[in-house]
């Protein structure tokens, strides 16, 4: 029951939080919204039991991500500025693609989704996430680990060979 | 014996279970609204931050499905909680390069509106 209610305040809080974020015509209130949208999700991780993918969402999105985009809101734009007024030519397309994808996203999902699954509370214990991001076995991912170092490796170059002065 | 004690103890666990179960249903919906938010957002908006931080909600909505169908439809494996955990790797390299991009573009025009950076040649 406990979890019921939690998953249902989650819910309304990602889809309030969600659709204010893209409306909203203040950037840095839109930035907020999105990390509480962000936070939301790590805490449904925790409802299905994944323990670590909470703590990375929380780690990587609301502790590096929403810092640059702060960052950059305050580098590029001034307190209090609103985005410019966006014409109804604009958001009348937008909102018709976004309201005809979700009926029918909707529609397939209320009738084809297998309706009885249930969940099963097992905890993925950390030694078996470590032993699987370090092993080249069937079910363990060392290659894309070792490939996510390689990109991070190259953004971080590329970041600083976009970002210098010249 | 053992074994109908253990029938009874499997019955009333499952019980318990669909008292605290939520429908898989539910999940799947709060990640469309959160997707298509993040449609609506990517073609309303001008500024290029706002259309990265819709693309930001249609990535997590994505990331929210994979963990959510693996733990609802095969709670033995754990695919889709690694897939996950590289997605979101991958979408934070390419934030931070894409906002390394967004802050060259605002040094050198002054403007981060998509309709009106239309000059490449810096």
């Amino acid at each position: 029951m406990a979890g019921q209610i939690i998953f249902y305040v989650l819910a309304i809080v990602i889809i309030v939080f969600s659709i204010l974020s893209v409306t909203s015509r203040r950037i840095l209130r839109a930035a907020t919204y999105l990390l509480f949208v962000l936070i939301a999700t790590a805490g449904l991780y925790l409802l299905l039991h994944y323990q670590f993918l909470a703590a990375v969402q929380i780690g990587v999105y609301a502790g590096g991500i929403m810092v640059l985009y702060i960052f950059s809101i305050l580098l590029t734009s001034h307190a209090g500025d609103k985005t410019k007024r966006v014409s109804w030519k604009r958001l009348l397309p937008a909102g018709f693609a976004a309201i005809v994808g979700f009926l029918i996203c909707g529609h397939i999902i209320l009738h084809n989704v297998y309706k009885i699954a249930e969940i099963v509370p097992v905890n993925t214990d950390m030694k078996k996430v470590g032993l699987a991001l370090m092993g080249t076995d069937k079910y363990q991912y060392l290659l894309p680990f070792e490939a996510i170092s390689v990109l991070l490796l190259a953004c971080i170059i590329g970041g600083i060979l976009i970002a210098r002065k010249r | 014996m053992p074994e109908s004690a253990d029938f009874i103890y499997k019955v009333e666990f499952n019980k318990q279970q669909i008292m605290n179960n939520i429908p898989l249903i539910a999940y799947l919906t709060v990640s469309a609204v959160m997707f298509f938010a993040g449609i609506y957002g990517f073609l309303s908006r001008r500024n290029m931050l706002t259309i990265l931080m819709s693309l930001e909600l249609m990535l997590n909505a994505a990331d929210l499905n994979f963990a959510v169908f693996n733990k609802y439809l095969y709670p033995g494996q754990s695919e889709g909680a690694f897939f996950t955990l590289f997605a979101i790797g991958v979408s934070a390299a390419e934030t931070a390069i894409a906002i390394a991009i967004i802050i060259n573009i605002y040094r050198n025009l002054k403007n981060i509106y998509v309709d009106e950076v239309n000059k490449m040649k810096f």
